[in-house]
């Protein structure tokens, strides 16, 4: 069964919901907005707006180290704002899901996005973070599940990299 | 301004924190304010950093919000807490009433070798956190001022920030365990998380 193009973020916020996230944890990106929104509403999730991406890294260890599983929103642009607080993730081996929105990599019209968003990928590999990518609505919850399930399961750190064709583009 | 005129023990005003502690869940900064913890006794539900400066208010919060009911008190120094200052803002719109911060502050950069720090050029920490929006905020000079912010810590009011102006010394290191994993499991144990 095809996602339709626009339906990806209700998937996606779904897989949330049925792997017990609690709280989510982000810097705001368009491309993550619909979620966010679901994430505010939602009964029983505590949704943490952050002043910079690597917060969330702090955040969500110690929302474990308490018993409440949660996941990471951001843009491209934020995980360099992340690389050195990863240690903490990859030291403790906290379980961490990082949910990346891609900017820079694909008609992209502001050019001050392309050298993070170029690198994002490569950046989160050399701090041991696992990553798979989605570049369809209908590889969305699938991948995302199943992130969810590997960095949970593993006590291990992970991304989703949702890509620049799937969020569409920003119009100027 | 200067600590030098009127300042705390660093470990007594820890020892003071932590004396009778109950069901309190204690994240530390890296450097001094892990030392002066382990040094006032070790325990299952501390939680030390060794790195990701900037993160053990974080760290706090994510405890404060997953266990509301059980106090949390972060231990931090200045220089680490200016490294987290928009993590303020981001407790302050949160609001945990169990989340408690003290900040050890002695103007320096310890661990590399007493560089002054920007708390020694005027920055007011306890004041950013009050313009954020924390509930109770305070510097405190006095040991007095220490036995009132103990009881802050249960007295789920908070958010509170309380900076302990503390003497510029450099005590012998009391090192905590360094295994994060280990740390990790054992506080997870405490709050009856089994193993996975």
């Amino acid at each position: 069964m095809s996602t339709p193009e626009t339906d990806w973020p209700d998937a996606l916020f779904s897989s949330l919901l049925e792997a017990g996230i609690g709280t989510v944890a982000y810097v705001p990106d368009a491309g993550h907005a619909r979620v966010i929104a679901l994430a505010h509403e939602a009964e029983g999730i505590t949704a943490v707006p952050l002043t910079t991406e690597e917060e969330g890294i702090g955040y969500l260890a110690g929302a474990w180290l308490g018993g409440l599983k949660g996941v990471l929103l951001m843009q491209s642009s934020g995980v360099g704002n992340c690389i050195n607080t990863l240690a903490l993730a990859a030291q403790a081996r906290f379980p961490l899901l990082m949910l990346v929105t891609m900017r820079g990599e694909w008609a992209e019209l502001n050019p001050w996005q392309n050298p993070a968003g170029g690198a994002a990928e490569e950046s989160l590999r050399l701090m041991g973070v696992r990553t798979w990518r989605a570049e369809r609505a209908d590889e969305v919850e699938p991948l995302v599940s199943g992130a969810l399930a590997m960095t949970f399961a593993g006590d291990m750190s992970g991304a989703v990299l949702l890509g620049q064709r799937l969020i569409g583009r920003k119009l100027w | 301004m200067s600590p030098a005129a009127e300042a705390l023990e660093r470990r007594a005003v820890v020892r003071t924190l932590l004396a009778g502690r109950e069901d309190l869940a204690v994240v530390t900064g890296l450097g001094s304010p892990s030392y002066d913890t382990v040094a006032a006794g070790d325990h299952d539900l501390n939680y030390y950093l060794w790195g990701a400066m900037g993160s053990a208010a974080t760290v706090g919060l994510g405890l404060a919000i997953a266990q509301p009911r059980r106090p949390v008190l972060v231990i931090t120094g200045d220089g680490e807490q200016l490294m987290g200052l928009g993590a303020l803002a981001t407790i302050a719109v949160q609001r945990p009433a169990n989340l408690t911060i003290a900040v050890l502050d002695n103007e320096r950069y310890a661990e590399t070798g007493m560089q002054r720090s920007h708390t020694g050029a005027g920055v007011r920490i306890d004041q950013v956190a009050a313009a954020c929006g924390f509930a109770w905020t305070a510097e405190l000079r006095e040991s007095a001022g220490v036995d009132q912010l103990r009881a802050r810590l249960t007295a789920f009011t908070g958010p509170n920030l309380a900076v302990c102006k503390v003497e510029p010394t450099d005590l012998p290191r009391v090192l905590p365990p360094i295994d994060a994993v280990y740390l990790k499991h054992r506080l997870r144990l405490a709050l009856g998380f089994p193993p996975r």
